[in-house]
């Protein structure tokens, strides 16, 4: 019983993130968050203070990125191309979600 | 082009099945001599401010009044201070304990294991009917190593590595723990302190591996108190979400013995300031 209020409590909590409409800006939250992507401790980013330099340049994703899919490889497991890459495999090691990177890339296509 | 030479060099440790101290540390120093060629060797001991000219103008300001100044006092007071059977510290130790901090860590042919300073601190609290100490949170056993760096300031660190299969392995096993990639974001110590050491991580530089011991206990100002080499690897351990080890454990001994022979020749200049 305990546990159905929990899932249902769960379910309830989760709506409305599911079907908030502006994942950008939360895309963008999850990019900058340390404890989220801290994609800026490596990459610059349009905005992002104090960036790291040891990975290239967030910019132009549309242009060098058309197709989705590599796009979310390289978030999601880096060392699947470079078993040595120093770029952390954010999905595959469970530190980002599936939908987590999802967000992410949406804000990465609008710089 | 010698990155990716170093990298395979060390990453396939068993190319010659036996480990090969004296070979890694020749390839560690020259690796860093060509990657930053304006850093005599001597300048490793001061970490990162080696290699990072800007944040060396303020770390030398502060040195001109140097924050674990009141630390390396209280060191000295401990290190003094009798236990309860009459006893102190410096019984325990060679000269009475005064600059030595340059031969720790050593390997015990006895005991089979890797003795650090603090290990050896402790072995002597245990001996006198006393309490070990906790290597965490800048207390007793912190403010002890400082002043016994302290007075060890100018020795070279003189890291010897008997040829016996346990020596060796152990030596091994802290070279494969610096070299392996682990924890959620599945960094090694030698991603930050190897290959990426000088880029920008954030705001933060990561030092090169040379000479990293050489000024622990370090006073980290941010802190506002002395953190011990185990405690700093556990640290860096914390952040790359890795399962962390006990100060004092063999995993931290034998990194802490890796880490010491590849700064042979440095001087010992701890306890450091850092931010
Ligand atoms: C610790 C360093 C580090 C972090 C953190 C990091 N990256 Fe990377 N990234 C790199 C490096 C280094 C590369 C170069 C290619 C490689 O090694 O895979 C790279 C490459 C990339 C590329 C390919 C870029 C190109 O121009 O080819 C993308 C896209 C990327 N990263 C996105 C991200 C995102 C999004 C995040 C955060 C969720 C992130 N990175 C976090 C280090 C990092
Ligand atoms: C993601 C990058 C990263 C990884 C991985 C990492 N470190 Fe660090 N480490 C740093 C940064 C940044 C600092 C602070 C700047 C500096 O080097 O002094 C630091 C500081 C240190 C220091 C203190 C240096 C000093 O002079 O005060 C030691 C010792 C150290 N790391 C050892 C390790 C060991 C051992 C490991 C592996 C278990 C490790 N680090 C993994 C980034 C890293």
């Amino acid at each position: 019983m305990k546990s159905l209020i929990k899932s249902l409590l769960f379910v309830i909590i989760l709506m409305p993130i599911a079907s908030f409409p502006d994942t950008i800006a939360e895309g963008k939250k999850l990019t900058f968050d340390r404890k989220k992507g801290n994609c800026l401790a490596c990459h610059m980013i349009e905005d992002g203070e104090l960036a790291g330099n040891n990975g290239p340049p967030l910019l132009a994703m549309k242009a060098r990125f058309p197709d989705r899919e590599i796009l979310f490889q390289q978030i999601w497991d880096p060392t699947e191309k470079d078993p040595y890459s120093f770029m952390p495999p954010f999905g595959k090691h469970g530190a980002l979600t599936r939908n987590e990177i999802n967000k992410i890339i949406d804000y990465l296509y609008t710089l | 082009m010698f990155k990716q030479l170093l990298l395979i060099a060390f990453l396939i440790p068993s190319i010659s099945a036996v480990a090969s101290p004296e070979k890694d540390y020749d390839e560690f120093v020259s690796y860093f001599e060509n990657r930053f060629p304006d850093t005599p060797f001597e300048d490793y001991k001061n970490g990162v401010y080696s290699i990072d000219k800007s944040a060396r103008e303020q770390w030398e300001a502060m040195e001109e009044f140097p924050p674990y100044e009141l630390n390396v006092d209280r060191g000295e007071e401990l290190f003094n201070r009798p236990f309860k059977n009459g006893n102190t510290y410096g019984s325990c130790f060679e000269n009475d304990g005064i600059g030595i901090r340059q031969n720790y860590p050593y390997f015990d042919t006895e005991k089979n294991k890797v003795v650090t300073l603090e290990g050896a601190l402790n072995d002597c609290r245990v001996k006198n009917g006393e309490k070990p100490l906790s290597y965490f949170k800048g207390k007793e056993l912190a403010h002890v190593s400082a002043y016994m760096a302290y007075t060890s300031r100018g020795n070279k660190f003189n890291v010897q590595i008997p040829n016996t299969k346990e020596a060796l392995d152990a030596y091994e096993d802290g070279r494969r723990l610096y070299f392996t990639k682990k924890g959620q974001l599945n960094f090694s110590c030698a991603d930050c302190h190897v290959y990426q050491t000088g880029t920008k991580l954030r705001a933060d530089i990561p030092s090169p591996a040379i000479g990293h011991p050489t000024h622990f206990p370090v006073y980290r100002s941010g802190m506002g108190r002395l953190v011990t080499l185990h405690e700093r690897f556990a640290g860096c351990l914390n952040r790359i979400r890795a399962k962390s080890f006990k100060g004092g454990s063999d995993e931290l001994n034998n990194l802490e013995f890796f880490t010491t022979f590849m700064s042979n020749g440095l001087e010992v200049n701890g306890p450091g300031s850092r931010k």
